[in-house]
This record gives C-alpha cells, structure tokens and sequence, in this order.
C-alpha cells in the first residue's frame, strides 16, 4: 500500500563523492524499518469514527488517512500498538506477525 | 579607531565586527564580559543578532549547533567547567562541520576551585576535531576572532579563539578596533555548504553506518590538513587590509639563536622581555610563540627550530602521567626532523601563578648548566 517511491541504499566508492557533513541522503526511502514488528495493527474500519487520535498518536508517522480513514503504512510501522490502545472505538486490535 | 578596552570585551568586538549572527552563551567567571557586552549590543540594536539565553554550556553549545546547521555566523565563550560541560557537543559541532567560533578564556580546572588562568581545560579538548589559536594581547584578540570566522567557514571546521584569564582577559590594552567597512570586505557573509531549510528537507547527523563513517572522520582530517596553508593566506588577506600580519607561528630573534623558548599565550610576550634582556648579555636567544595549537604547524615549528642547539618548551599545562602539552608536540614534530637539538620541559604558572620574566631566566639558567635534560619535567616557581 505504500506510496513511497522506490530508492536503492546509497554507498559511496569514494571520500571525494561524499557530503562535507553526515546528512541525510534519503536512508529511509529504503530503510523500511517495518520488519521489526512482531505485532501488526489492523484496523476496523466498521466502527472507526474517523476521529483521527491514532494518526496523532502513532510516534513513526505509519497511520495515513487514505479517503478520510486511517490505514497503516506497514513498511514503517513497528508494531508498538499505541493506535490499538488510544482508540476510543478499539476498533485497532494488534494481531501475531506471521513470517 | 584606537580603544583601551579589556581582552574580553576585545573578543566581544571580534564577534560584533565579524556580524555574528546568533550568539549562546551561559556566563563563567572570567569569561562574563565577553557575553555582556555582546547581549548589551544585541539589546541596543548595535548587533543585528539573536542571543540565545539558556541554562547551561551544554545547552549553549546545542544552541549554537542549531542556528549553525541553519545558516547562521554563530558565536559563543566559555571557562573551564564551562568548556568540560560542553565536550560532548563539540564532537557534534566539528563531526556536523559546522563553523562556529568560540572564546575560551583559559581557567584552571577544579578541584581546587580556581578562577585564575591554566590552559589544561583548552587543551583537554586537543581531539575534539575544532581549531585551537592561542592568543597573546588583546589586539590579537580581535584580529583572530575575525580571521577564525574566515578560516572556520572557509574550510568547514570550527574555532577556539584562546586567551588566558586575567592575564589578557581583565587587562586592558591600547587596541586598534578595525572598520566595520574593511571587516566587510575581510569578511564576505557565510555560505553554507549545505543548511536546514524547507525549500530542501534534510536531515543532519544522522546514524553513519561502518560503511560511511570512516570516510568523513578521514575528510575532517584531510581539510585540518589544509589550515596551516590557510591561515597563511588569510594571514596575508588580513595584512593587505588592516596592516597586520597573523601567523600560525611567530618567531622572534630565532634566525641565530643558539637556545629558543617555545611559548604560547600572554606568557608568548613576557619571554620576549626576557629574550631582550638576555640578548643585551650576549647570550644568544629567541622565541617561538605557537599561536595555532591545531592544526599543529609542524613544518613552521620544525623549520625554525632546525638550527637551535637547545630548546626549552614553557608549558602553562599538564598532561599527568607524561608533561607538558605543547612539549609533547614540540619533540614529536621534531622526531624524524635531523633535529638533535635536546628539548628541555618546562611546566609553570598553573592556577594563575604569574610567570615573569625572571621565570625565563631561570629556564635558561637551568638550559645552559646542563647538556642533555636531567629531568623529563623542570617545575618553574613551584613551592616544592
């Protein structure tokens, strides 16, 4: 589901080709640190009341509201079920990674 | 225009000349003035800057950090357990290449609490990756605050502008404070390499993994290795401008000297006191002030001490366990150098203890008595 673009790991061959600085070189577009998860949310939507608390809970920005309601951006999200547990409705329920 | 003003408040012209434009500071005594003066130039609209109040040096040298990976001439100063504090953030402030200057008025390190002058807490920071210029009067301070700024955003390293306390610090001197117009044309406004901005998100300082790492700690070292070069040249730009020439190293009757004293700070000026007096006696001296203590001029310092036959490093410092600082750096660049010069160590006036000129002439009492040094450390002025 994620819309980010695809990007490949940058490693540079020599110190010449390197920033003066350590900066970003866009590490994330290709780190996708959602692996770590051991427990995925899934959302119900059914009982969702579009309040939004998950997607200002969420601590790695995972949470995206796609057509006004929140879905999970699983390449990111690493499974800390803070959405499950603000939810007002409890429509979020963290269930077991199958790898 | 000529001035009497005190060490600090020249360090606080050297900032407001080169048009700093964000300044933290928290104060310690003996650096206090220097950041008065400046808040009272950015309160009354003299200093077009930000001064950012916080609660201690660490958080000083974050704030500077900040504003620097922002685009701004950034300044500070410090003490002491002021510069211990920041430690941490001045591996972030040279690793990140940000070009920030700093004051460090040289103030012994507690315990036994102290206010008065050592250099022990300047060179505590030798390897944190920033430039070290150690200054002898108060018109040198005023001149290396600008040129560091030139040098630092140059090469993308930053600056410890270094003077001893009360020595030059709370003295007051006749100093010429140049032209805002001439420091303009010294000093163009900085270009960041790159900066935060939202025109083009970025993040810096982020994790480096074994991959990358190497390679930018192998950069730092490679552009320190340009400094010496140019400060050279900036050395010279300045002199073309102002009529006042800055070096890395400045010798003084060392072209026949058969003994040179190697010294660094105010205590750089009380040896040429000496040196004049002993010369009147036929004896043949000089001095080598090193004003750049990193990068360590090598080449000037192995070039001038070639045709000594003795020389004797003061040190205003200790390092436990070996000696003196600025000795250590002195026989290591000779080592390998054809130099069989014997190198003579001298550690006085720590915790402000005055060295005077009679302390010179004591060092060369004890270098002319002996062939090879008797002692890996003679201890001048001590109460032993």
């Amino acid at each position: 589901m994620s819309k980010k673009r695809d990007a490949k790991k940058i490693v540079y061959e020599s110190a010449r080709d390197f920033p003066q600085m350590p900066m970003s070189q866009g590490s994330m577009l290709w780190n996708k640190t959602g692996s770590w998860r051991n427990i995925r949310p899934e959302i119900h939507l059914e009982k969702c009341t579009q309040c939004g608390i998950c997607w200002k809970f969420c601590p790695d920005m995972s949470i995206v509201i796609e057509n006004e309601f929140p879905a999970v951006d699983y390449d990111y999200c690493k499974g800390c079920g803070i959405c499950a547990e603000e939810c007002p409705m409890k429509c979020i329920v963290m269930v077991e990674e199958r790898k | 225009m000529r001035k009497v003003i005190m060490g600090n408040h020249a360090l606080s012209y050297g900032a407001m000349l080169s048009r700093t434009q964000v300044i933290s500071a928290y104060p310690i005594t003996p650096q206090t003035q220097v950041v008065e003066l400046l808040s009272e130039m950015c309160a009354d609209g003299t200093l077009q800057a930000k001064f950012i109040k916080v609660e201690s040096e660490h958080s000083a040298m974050a704030a500077c950090i900040g504003a620097s990976i922002a685009g701004a001439r950034t300044f500070t100063a410090t003490s002491a357990q002021g510069l211990a504090l920041m430690h941490e953030l001045l591996h972030w402030a040279s690793g990140g290449r940000l070009p920030i200057v700093m004051g460090d008025i040289n103030r012994a390190m507690a315990p036994g609490w102290s206010i008065w002058t050592d250099q022990n807490d300047s060179l505590s920071q030798r390897d944190t990756g920033w430039m070290q210029f150690y200054v002898s009067s108060n018109q040198e301070v005023i001149d290396t605050t600008i040129q560091a700024f030139k040098i630092a955003e140059t090469i993308g390293i930053p600056a410890m502008v270094v003077l001893d306390a009360f020595a030059l610090s709370h003295t007051y001197e006749v100093v010429d404070i140049p032209e805002q117009d001439k420091v303009d044309a010294y000093l163009p406004p900085y270009k960041p390499y790159a900066r935060l901005t939202p025109d083009a998100p970025c993040a810096f300082d982020g994790l480096t993994g074994p991959e990358h790492y190497f390679e930018l700690r192998y950069k730092l070292q490679k552009d320190m290795e340009k400094v010496p070069a140019l400060f050279d040249k900036t050395g010279r730009e300045f002199e073309k401008i102002f009529g006042r020439r800055l070096e890395a190293v400045e010798p003084y009757l060392c072209d026949d000297a058969e003994i040179i004293l190697v010294t660094s700070g105010t205590a750089g000026f009380t040896a040429r006191v000496a040196v004049d007096e002993m010369r009147k006696e036929g004896i043949k001296i000089g001095n080598l002030r090193i004003r750049m203590f990193r990068p360590f001029p090598f080449d000037d310092v192995r070039r001038i001490l070639a045709k000594a036959s003795k020389i004797a490093v003061l040190d205003r410092n200790i390092s436990y366990g070996y000696h003196g600082i600025f000795c250590q750096e002195v026989k290591s660049a000779l080592n390998g150098s054809g130099s069989s010069a014997p190198v003579f160590g001298f550690i006085a006036g720590l915790g402000g203890r005055d060295i005077k000129a009679a302390s010179f002439r004591e060092i060369v009492d004890i270098v002319r008595r002996q062939d090879k040094p008797a002692e890996e450390i003679n201890w001048i002025g001590v109460k032993k």
